[in-house]
């Protein structure tokens, strides 16, 4: 599914964090955490995998996509296979939750009527039912951050990027959304999360890649933080 | 539905910013304004030239006491002459009548001038007038001529000035077009800045390149046609109230200015804007802000 080779990325002009020479295989339907200290080069990873940044060196490829030879035209196309959700969840105000899911559809073109029948059902998917119309302000962090995994996922996407979800949210609605997100994982959707909230990924049991300095230092399956 | 959208931004980006929008439609209405005028110049320059090019005749103006021999020389030399189409004299008398009927607004000139003093003449059609000055040159000389005159001289002045006011014209536009363009570029900066979340989360989700750019593009294109047909109720204003209205006098010297011509303007205007503002619009989002 994903699979880095020899992946390179410095910042000469800026400190923003490098990685060096990460090799890495990413099955499909897998959970996999990326962990590490502030400035080890996890966040990078998941702008290089949106194709937001280009690797100096080395190959990325998603699905069947070299992501590091996409045409700039193309890259679009490319990261309507891919869904992403933040730490600072990324909402539009001055929308209500169902128009922000539906947002995302109307802006690659989906037909409204795609949006009236779909919204509803990822809304309550995520444990939303009910509250379609509230603006994210009338929202809890947590629901909030649940409007976002809804539109990130509304496109079914073969592969959802999570970069620190948990890290405005209490540990209680945190537990919440990493149920949310392992649901999602049963539907044989990708998961890559980056994140330094240690309960989550002891609890879990999932993949652990830990970064340092930009490289890779540990790979294990149902790890624990460490 | 994403028309809808696409519109509802862009009316939506131009009012949030409605000062800078305003500034951007004035300064792209005067520079078009100007670009109108200097068009139109440019169109009536050779609309004269061509109106004059068959009417232009040197004049060979007589000595006062010049003798009718003489007079029947040079006008048969005159009319054997290679350059010459036409010739047709002109007696004292006739120039007077033609003195009177020129100036007949102006009785008190009229009243001041001697029907002595004005000379007879060879008004001469030439096959091609620019070779006026060689004719101009055989005659000048010769007994009996006082003076000889091309009237394209007089209109080279007419032209000169023409064409000072085209120049002066297309600079102006020039320079209001540089500032418009900048203003163009700043409102598209501004705009985007305000829509950073949106722009954010729609290259997020993968919405076509086109369709994140088209509400910044379709705003600088919007004001550019505002700006356009400011523009060109100005010209239509001017052809009104000062080529056919207060200095009619002045323009019923040369041909007029037609309405068509002041119509074509615009499509031109509206076209030529539109397309500058959309390509000044989508380099800015290319390069200034990476949208």
């Amino acid at each position: 599914m994903i699979q880095l080779e020899g992946v390179t990325k410095h910042y000469p002009r800026s400190n923003r964090p490098s990685v060096e020479d990460v090799n890495v295989f990413i099955d499909k339907g897998e959970f996999v955490f990326f962990i590490g200290p502030t400035g080890a080069g996890k966040s990078t990873i998941i702008k290089l995998l949106l194709r937001e940044e280009v690797p100096d060196k080395g190959k990325i490829s998603v699905g069947d996509m070299d992501v590091t030879k996409l045409r700039r035209w193309k890259v679009p196309a490319y990261r309507r296979s891919i869904g992403c959700v933040f730490q600072d969840f990324r909402l539009l105000p001055n929308r209500t939750a169902a128009e922000n899911v539906a947002f995302a559809l109307e802006v690659i073109g989906k037909p409204r009527s795609v949006a009236r029948r779909v919204v509803p059902e990822v809304l309550e998917l995520v444990g939303l039912g009910g509250k379609e119309h509230r603006y994210p302000h009338e929202l809890s962090g947590g629901e909030q951050q649940r409007v976002a995994v809804a539109r990130a996922f509304v496109n079914r996407p073969l592969l959802l990027l999570a970069d620190e979800p948990t890290g405005n949210l209490d540990p209680d609605t945190s537990i919440e959304i990493m149920r949310l997100l392992d649901r999602i994982s049963r539907t044989g959707t990708t998961i890559v999360m980056v994140t330094h909230d240690s309960n989550i990924v002891n609890q879990m049991r999932r993949r652990v890649i830990e970064i340092e300095n930009g490289q890779i230092v540990r790979d294990q399956a149902r790890g624990v933080y460490g | 539905m994403r028309a809808k959208y696409v519109m509802s931004e862009v009316f939506l980006g131009l009012w949030r910013n409605i000062s800078m929008t305003v500034a951007m439609i004035i300064t792209m209405a005067v520079s078009l304004t100007m670009l109108g005028a200097g068009l139109l110049l440019y169109n009536q320059v050779d609309v004269i030239e061509e109106y004059y090019q068959t009417n232009l005749e040197v004049v060979i103006y007589l000595d006062r006491d010049v003798t009718e021999e003489v007079t029947a020389q040079i006008e048969s030399d005159l009319k054997s002459n290679q350059y010459v189409a036409q010739v047709e004299y002109e007696s004292q008398d006739k120039a007077w009548e033609r003195f009177q009927e020129t100036f007949k607004e102006s009785e008190e000139l009229v009243a001041t001038v001697n029907p002595e003093v004005l000379p007879a003449a060879f008004r001469v059609k030439m096959k091609d007038i620019n070779d006026a000055d060689a004719l101009i040159g055989e005659f000048v000389d010769r007994e009996g001529v006082y003076q000889a005159t091309n009237q394209k001289d007089i209109l080279q002045q007419v032209f000169d000035i023409l064409g000072g006011a085209q120049r002066l014209t297309l600079i102006v536009a020039l320079v209001q077009g540089v500032a418009a363009l900048m203003l163009v570029a700043n409102t598209i900066q501004v705009a985007a800045y305000s829509r950073r979340r949106e722009v954010a989360i729609m290259k997020l989700v993968g919405a076509p390149n086109w369709f994140v750019q088209a509400p910044f593009v379709m705003e600088a294109v919007f004001a550019g046609v505002i700006g356009a047909l400011f523009a060109f109720g100005t010209l239509i204003a001017a052809k009104v109230f000062v080529i056919d209205g207060q200095f009619s006098d002045l323009f019923n010297l040369m041909p007029p200015v037609e309405w068509n011509s002041v119509l074509l303007l615009l499509p031109i205007l509206a076209g030529i804007s539109a397309v500058i503002s959309a390509v000044t619009a989508w380099i800015t989002l290319r390069f200034n802000i990476k949208v």
